[in-house]
Order: structure tokens, then sequence, then C-alpha cells
């Protein structure tokens, strides 16, 4: 009987990491920001009807990015921990924290005990409600790692350009029109191409709305959306 | 846990999108009707109530009286008896109390995980399948005198009409074209609406008529609660049409009950 190569410990991780890494990168990125009404989340994403950002709970959402059927696992595991939670507890009792931590510990075991980890990072977005509470964002990373972000946040392909870019432009309070017409702009900040409405898939949490905040932005609104910035922008 | 198991229940399970399933597997001890203890004597359950729903020309309405009794006493006066399933149905409920109000909760949940995992609404209906799929599983609780008998209407969005549907304890489902009552004082009800209903009727005259119809009932029926114009409480109405689940306000449903029962002891009619 063969003996199994040894592999030190360190290096494994290490390839493990540089694998799931190099298959997110592949992907197209995904932005969030929050605004005057609640939390944005625009995604470079051509197909209309293959999802990367979705309604987990009242007012918490997902996005991932990487690996379409491994995200789309993450995701509906998540709305059955959220259902199972709001059904037997009450509807205020699930918290995007509870479930940012699932994420971590299931992506954390995934990277050390499986043989292929994830290439997939995911992001979940609370809303606070209207008399002040602060909005929550969390991602996590293919290893489990968990970051508490805060007025915005970055993933997939160029991230780290993008974040750079919205550390730059990002204001408080912004209206949906400025907040979407920036999150677009960051999105295309590594590529020299424009991004019409057609290439997004763009959805909110709008703390104004009645019990389940989120929100699809269709693509006539979007339209618009866009345009309206575009027309109310000054200077160069 | 071997690949194959691992896999195995990928493309067998045909109730991926599905709640129950999720609760069935995770929390069965959550379910309604999971555990019934065997009752040495079975005690009068409540179900007193009115609940009924009209078709007219953008849709449904759905209306239920306010009361619920415990035997010979008023248990509540204020219960809410219509409940919104999804943005374009709603269910209301008749029999044990408890038991009715949870699988309401059950059936909200229900409709929208499969929205949120499938991404689309289910059909209406497939709404009213999934009803009468849980209204069977209550079938050892209806035996021992916890009886749920919901009734569930809609707006079909690829008919473009408002649909209902009543149940049986055993979960039979059977479509109603124009209107239905269930509980107590349905028997009343369905009698008023029967002279009252008319093909197409505008929202306020199916208004009218389902209250005219709730008020028979509360005239007939010791379990149905009328309007109770000292403290104020009056049936809840509810209107579901293309644009969605919508309350009917109560300063209106105040107005028209107002003005039914000032005709009545002015003519004597219906009285």
């Amino acid at each position: 009987m063969p003996l199994p190569y040894y592999v030190s410990p360190e290096q494994m991780m290490k390839d493990k990491a540089e694998y799931a890494r190099k298959g997110i990168s592949r992907g197209r990125s995904l932005v969030t920001l929050e605004y005057g009404d609640g939390i944005l989340l625009v995604a470079e994403n051509p197909s209309t009807l293959l999802h990367k950002i979705s309604e987990i709970y009242d007012r918490i959402a997902f996005a991932g990015v990487g690996k379409y059927n491994e995200f789309e696992n993450l995701r509906i595991a998540g709305i059955r921990h959220a259902d199972v939670k709001g059904y037997s507890y009450s509807r205020g009792d699930v918290t995007a924290k509870a479930l940012a931590n699932a994420y971590s510990q299931a992506l954390g075991n995934i990277f050390t005990q499986d043989i292929k980890p994830f290439e997939v990072e995911v992001l979940v977005a609370e809303v606070g409600d209207a008399n002040g509470a602060r909005n929550e964002i969390y991602h996590i990373l293919y290893d489990g790692t968990i970051e508490d972000e805060r007025n915005y946040a970055a993933m997939g392909g160029q991230s780290d350009e993008i974040r750079r870019f919205l550390k730059d432009h990002h204001k408080e309070g912004m209206p949906l029109d400025e907040a979407l017409q920036l999150g677009v702009r960051a999105l295309t900040v590594t590529q020299n191409k424009t991004l019409t409405e057609k290439d997004l898939e763009v959805a909110v949490l709008d703390r104004t709305k009645a019990r389940r905040k989120f929100r699809r932005i269709p693509l006539e609104a979007l339209g618009q959306l866009l345009g309206t910035a575009r027309l109310g922008r000054t200077g160069p | 846990m071997t690949d194959g198991e691992r896999w195995r229940s990928l493309f067998n399970d045909y109730s991926n999108s599905s709640f129950l399933e999720v609760l069935r597997r995770e929390s069965p001890h959550l379910i309604p009707g999971h555990e019934v203890p065997a009752a040495a004597e079975v005690r009068e359950p409540v179900h007193g109530t009115t609940v009924l729903s009209v078709r007219y020309r953008d849709g449904v309405i759905m209306a239920g009286d306010r009361q619920a009794t415990a035997g010979y006493q008023v248990a509540s006066r204020r219960i809410e008896k219509i409940f919104k399933s999804d943005e374009l149905s709603g269910v209301g409920i008749a029999g044990a109390a408890g038991p009715a109000m949870e699988m309401a909760k059950l059936f909200q949940t229900e409709l929208e995980h499969y929205e949120k995992v499938e991404g689309e609404n289910l059909s209406l209906e497939g709404k009213a399948n999934r009803l009468s799929q849980m209204i069977r599983m209550n079938l050892p609780a209806a035996m021992q005198g916890l009886v749920v008998v919901p009734i569930f209407a809609g707006f079909d969005e690829k008919a473009g009409l408002g649909r209902l549907f009543k149940y049986d304890i055993t979960g039979g489902r059977y479509e109603e074209t124009n209107f239905d009552a269930q509980g107590s004082g349905s028997k009343d009800a369905r009698d008023s609406l029967k002279k009252l209903w008319k093909r197409d009727m505008s929202r306020d005259e199916a208004l009218r008529v389902s209250l005219e119809a709730l008020i028979d009932a509360a005239d007939e029926d010791v379990g149905t609660g009328g309007p109770d114009l000292v403290r104020g409480i009056f049936p809840s109405v509810k209107t579901i049409t293309r644009s969605g689940f919508g309350d009917v306000p109560e300063e209106e449903v105040k107005g028209l009950c107002e003005a039914i029962l000032g005709e009545r002891s002015r003519t004597g009619n219906g009285a």
C-alpha cells in the first residue's frame, strides 16, 4: 500500500486559500452601500434569472459571489435558518448577526475539513429600523473569516480597488439615485467599460417599507434612477 | 455520511422549497397537531365564528366577526379571524382558535418560504392545495374535537379573477364560484348571501352584501359577534385584488354597519 505524501498543514491551508481566492477573483464584483433610507446592493450580473442578491427575512438580505451552486446552497440554508427561528420565537428575534455566525461556522468547517473549499464570499446585511438603530453588514470569506463592515463593502474579483474607491467617495445619508450611481461607478473602476441597467442586479433594504424591507429594483426603474443621477450631476 | 447518502435526497426530494418539510426534518415538535394527547373526555372546543368570502368585480372580499367563545362565555371580543397569507391571498379561520391560528401562521411562513427560495410565488391552486394538506395533517386532532376548517381566497393572477375555496376536516378542498361562509353562523350568512349576491358587483356593493350577511349571522347565531357599537368593535373586512391584500378601513366598516342597522330599525326589514 503506497504511503500518502506528507504535506505540512501550513502548506495545505495556503494551497486551499489560493485555490479559493483564484475562483472568486474570476467572478464579477458586488458592492453594497448604506444610503439615506437603508442599504443598497449592486451586483454586476447580466442574468435576470440567476440571482446573486436575495431576501432572507424581513430586514435581512443575502449576497454572494463566486461559484453559483455553492452560494445558492448557502442562501437556501440561510432562509431555512431564519424561517425556523422566526416561526419558533418571533419575527423580531431573527438577526443578521446569528446568521452571519452560522455562515462563518459552516464555511470555516468546510475550509478545514473538505478537500475542496467553497469558492465564495457572502454578505449578510440587516437594515436598522426607523428609530435610529444602525445597519449591520457582515462579510464572510471562503475560510469562515468574518468582518463587520461599515458604510460600504465590496466582494469578488477586484474588491480591493473597489473598496479604495468607495473609501474616498462614500458619503453618509446619500439619496438612492446618488448611491446607485456611486455603486455602478465603483464596479467599473477597474474596467474601462460602462455598465448599463441590463448588466446590473440591484436591490435595496428600504427601512421605510412595511414588514418586508427587501425590494428588487426592476429594469425600468433602474434606468430612471441612473438617468436622473446622471442629469443631476454637475461638473465634468 | 457517505457521498451516496449526502446527495440522495437532492433530487428525490420534491419539497426542497417547503418550510413544512424543513420543520418536519429539523423540529418536528413545532408542527401543530404533532402530539395529540389521548382524550379521556373531549372538552367543548372554541368554535363560535362566522367568516365569509365573496367574489366581486375586482377580486374577493373576506370578512369575519371578532368574537371568540368558550362554552357559553365570551372568550375575546377583538380576535382577528382573517389573516393575510401573502400579497394575493388570505385565510379566514373557523374552528378551534388555538390550532387554527397556529395553522394560519404556519401557512403564512410556508408561502413566504417558498417565495424566497424559488424566487417566485406559488400559483393560487398550489397554495390552496398546500393548505388542504395542512388540514389533513390535523385530522388526528380534529377527531378529538380540535377541528380547523378555514376558508381560503385569493386573486389568481393567471386567470385574472378572485377565487375562493372551502375545506372539510379531512382536508377536502372545494372551490366555490361566488361566495361561501364557514363557522357556526355560516348557514345564516350563506342564506343571506344567496339572496343578496349579484354578478359583477362593485367594491361598495360587495362590501355591503358581506356586512349584511355577517349581521344576519350574528343575529341568528349565539356564537357570532355582531357590530359592537358600545365598544366600537366592528367586523374585520379585507379585499384581495390584483394590487394586493388590503384592509377596509375601520371607519368605512363602521359607517356601513351603522347604515345597515339604522335601515333595519327604520323599516323593520330583516328584524
